[in-house]
């Protein structure tokens, strides 16, 4: 497929972030064994990480008619790589494990190293693609990736889960490609037929001139669809079974990094629909999607007797959270949102780093039979209290500062909204300080025995997070403001 | 729009075989046995190759033969077979399980078609007349194949409704008229799905359970205990 449309690539780095893990995925599915491939994934991942620096840094290409690199998707793609880069260390020590207790079969193997780089290539490839039917058919490849990575225990529930996964999955594919059609549909018009109604620069800058009413029910259908992927309740019913039954380093990229996929395709076309100014205005929808979330998954925390489960349904909280701010729109509720969207990435994979080993040591996923870590495992405990801690939204962390934002913002503007706001927020803590007591505190239950894997990642993202907390670097916050202006 | 008015013999015939495609996944939706549900599922892919020879030829549009080419030999011949295959060695050619009745589900599906009618015909005023009404039928195939995915239990069915859903995905991209690459490039993911459909599922399901009813895997619903 790459082949189509190399020569369009402009730089290198482009190149190389798209590239490599094409090349390691195709090189990972060859490779028997274990220590190799698993060393191999963790340098392909460094490599893809230090194309996105390099992104950072260097000039950019003129976005061409498959591929841009702009101001917005240089802190996905930043954060993308990153993230997988930590999860690969990770998942470098958890299925040694795996495979020490049979759960794994080195041909499995083979397949779960090769499929963590196709979804790295795909959720990379739908940032920086500059056409929505491209970005469409990335979302869809790192989509069945991760479908298949959920179903690679073929226990009952990992079976089933990867099912519901797929028909879920699937259906909110379907109605993204019926919006994204919708949207070609209401450019021919103006733009006339062929590539170009369909690259998104193109039709950002003459969206003025797009049929309101089409571009109307597009939106609506893409909302639902990439909705689907993002996990907003009421289309939300794949995640925690998802989370829940795959191989944890998959829980941390599919919180971490999978659902921003979602909300980057999302986030795309709520830019589109800003620039035609007799469409509807996307930011109620969003924000009411984004509350009915937050509010829900609130609830819905208390009733967890899985741990994953617990982080899984937090994830749906988060998100709601962010859809919510993006949707409220406007410079300091964008901020808001993007940075808090980077807090979650981080705090959250850290968290299921160390719920992976946790689970591994402890031999269970019931929150009720594990006890006392902080006494066990004084390491891995206390990580996983300043995770929750995070995570739940206390200062100093960086989730706090964000939090902070988005309803100080909303206070200013929509004090009415920030009742429901602030009651989901405080619902949720509720519910991960109560888990967090008896998991950390009290007498220890099961194996004491020492964790072999590093805790490395898991420490590096609580230290940023905790960073991010305490001060924002000036660029850093620069870049963001600009990119929230971006965003409308 | 070129060529194609409202009563001309082109535009009558492409709208023939739109409606077409929505008759046949109402047919579907009251399908009680497995085979029959399968046969039908080849003929809406049949006819999706006729409707999409059919616009490639009135849009002079060459490269959408080949899209037309998959949906006959990959969607209406070889994808049948092989599920009737697989159903046949699994012995599961008895009658569907379906969560809800037939009365109910059709008079649900002939909901979905009205809405969708509404809703297209409305928002698109200023679209030519060909294209309004493949994106109208085309949004109710979408609707009945989820509303079959829906109602059936059955691992197989869901697959069914799966597949005529992208049917109906593939009416609307050929019926927007121009549209580039992602013809080609959604075949090439229909094609995928149903691989990975197939080969993974289907026989992972049947090396753990001996049974490919989704609905004895409900009983490991929801959390573990």
């Amino acid at each position: 497929m790459s082949g189509l449309f190399l020569e369009s690539l402009a730089t290198d780095a482009v190149t190389a972030v798209l590239l490599v893990p094409a090349a390691a995925a195709a090189l990972l599915a060859l490779l028997p064994g274990y220590r190799l491939p698993a060393r191999l994934n963790v340098l392909a991942s460094l490599l893809t990480l230090l194309a996105a620096l390099a992104l950072l840094g260097g000039e950019r290409p003129a976005p061409g008619p498959y591929l841009q690199v702009d101001d917005l998707n240089i802190v996905f793609i930043v954060l993308n790589c990153f993230v997988g880069f930590t999860t690969s260390i990770f998942s470098a020590g958890y299925i040694g494990h795996e495979l020490e207790t049979g759960r794994l079969t080195p041909t499995y193997l083979r397949f779960y190293h090769a499929m963590f780089q196709v979804m790295m290539f795909g959720m990379n490839l739908a940032f920086v693609s500059n056409n929505i039917g491209l970005m469409w058919v990335a979302v869809e490849l790192a989509t069945l990736s991760t479908v298949l990575m959920v179903g690679i225990y073929r226990t009952h529930e990992a079976l089933e889960a990867a099912w519901k996964y797929f028909i879920l999955g699937s259906v909110g594919i379907a109605l993204a490609l019926f919006g994204t059609i919708l949207v070609y549909m209401a450019a021919r018009p103006v733009l006339g037929e062929g590539q170009d109604a369909m690259v998104w620069t193109v039709l950002v800058s003459r969206a003025a001139g797009f049929d309101p009413a089409l571009l109307d029910v597009a939106f609506v259908f893409l909302l639902l669809g990439y909705g689907t992927k993002v996990g907003l309740a009421p289309l939300h019913a794949w995640l925690p079974d998802a989370h829940a039954e795959g191989p944890t380093p998959i829980s941390a990229v599919l919180s971490g990094l999978l659902l921003n996929v979602a909300l980057y395709a999302v986030l795309r076309f709520k830019i589109l629909l800003a620039a035609s100014p007799e469409a509807i205005a996307p930011g109620p929808l969003m924000v009411t999607m984004g509350l009915t979330s937050l509010i829900f998954a609130g609830f819905m925390l208390y009733r967890r007797r899985d741990i994953k489960r617990l982080f899984a349904y937090s994830s749906i909280e988060h998100m709601g959270i962010i859809v919510f701010a993006f949707g409220m729109g406007g410079p300091l509720a964008n901020f808001a949102g993007l940075l808090h969207m980077v807090m979650h990435s981080l705090t959250k994979s850290a968290i299921f780093y160390a719920v992976g080993h946790v689970a591994q040591v402890k031999g269970t996923q019931k929150i009720a039979e594990i006890r006392g870590l902080t006494e066990s495992h004084p390491g891995l405990g206390w990580g996983l209290v300043i995770g929750v801690a995070a995570i739940a939204g206390l200062p100093p962390l960086g989730v706090f500062m964000s939090e902070f934002l988005v309803v100080s913002s909303t206070f200013a503007r929509e004090p009415l909204l920030a009742i429901p706001l602030v009651a989901g927020l405080l619902i949720a803590f509720g519910a991960l300080t109560l888990r967090i007591g008896s998991l950390a505190f009290g007498e220890p239950s099961g194996s004491r025995a020492a964790v072999g894997a590093s805790p490395l990642p898991m420490y590096a993202h609580l230290a940023l997070v905790l960073v991010a907390g305490l001060y924002l670097p000036p660029p850093l916050v620069a870049w963001f403001q600009h990119v929230a202006g971006l965003l409308g | 729009m070129s060529g194609l008015e409202m009563g001309s013999l082109g535009f009558d015939t492409a709208h023939l075989l739109a409606g077409g495609l929505v008759l046949v996944s109402f047919m579907m939706l009251y399908q009680h046995r497995l085979y029959a549900l399968l046969n039908l599922y080849a003929l809406h892919a049949l006819l999706l190759a006729t409707s999409v020879a059919w616009q490639a030829f009135t849009q002079a549009a060459p490269h959408l033969y080949v899209t037309a080419l998959i949906a006959l030999i990959f969607k209406a011949l070889i994808i049948p077979v092989a599920l009737h295959r697989i159903v046949e060695r699994l012995g599961i050619h008895r009658d569907i399980e379906t969560a809800v009745g037939v009365g109910a589900t059709m008079l649900v599906g002939m909901g979905l078609v009205a809405l969708s009618l509404v809703l297209m015909l409305r928002v698109t005023p200023g679209a030519d007349p060909l294209a309004r009404e493949d994106l109208a039928f085309a949004l109710s195939v979408v609707l009945l194949g989820l509303l079959v995915m829906v109602t059936r239990r059955n691992a197989v069915s869901q697959v069914v409704g799966f597949m005529s859903l992208e049917n109906g995905l593939v009416l609307a991209a050929t019926g927007a008229k121009g549209m580039p690459l992602v013809v080609e490039i959604s075949v090439a993911f229909s094609v995928l799905i149903a691989f990975i459909v197939i080969g993974v599922f289907l026989f992972r399901i049947r090396e753990r359970f001996d049974t490919v009813d989704v609905g004895a895997l409900d009983d490991f619903r929801g959390e573990r205990r």
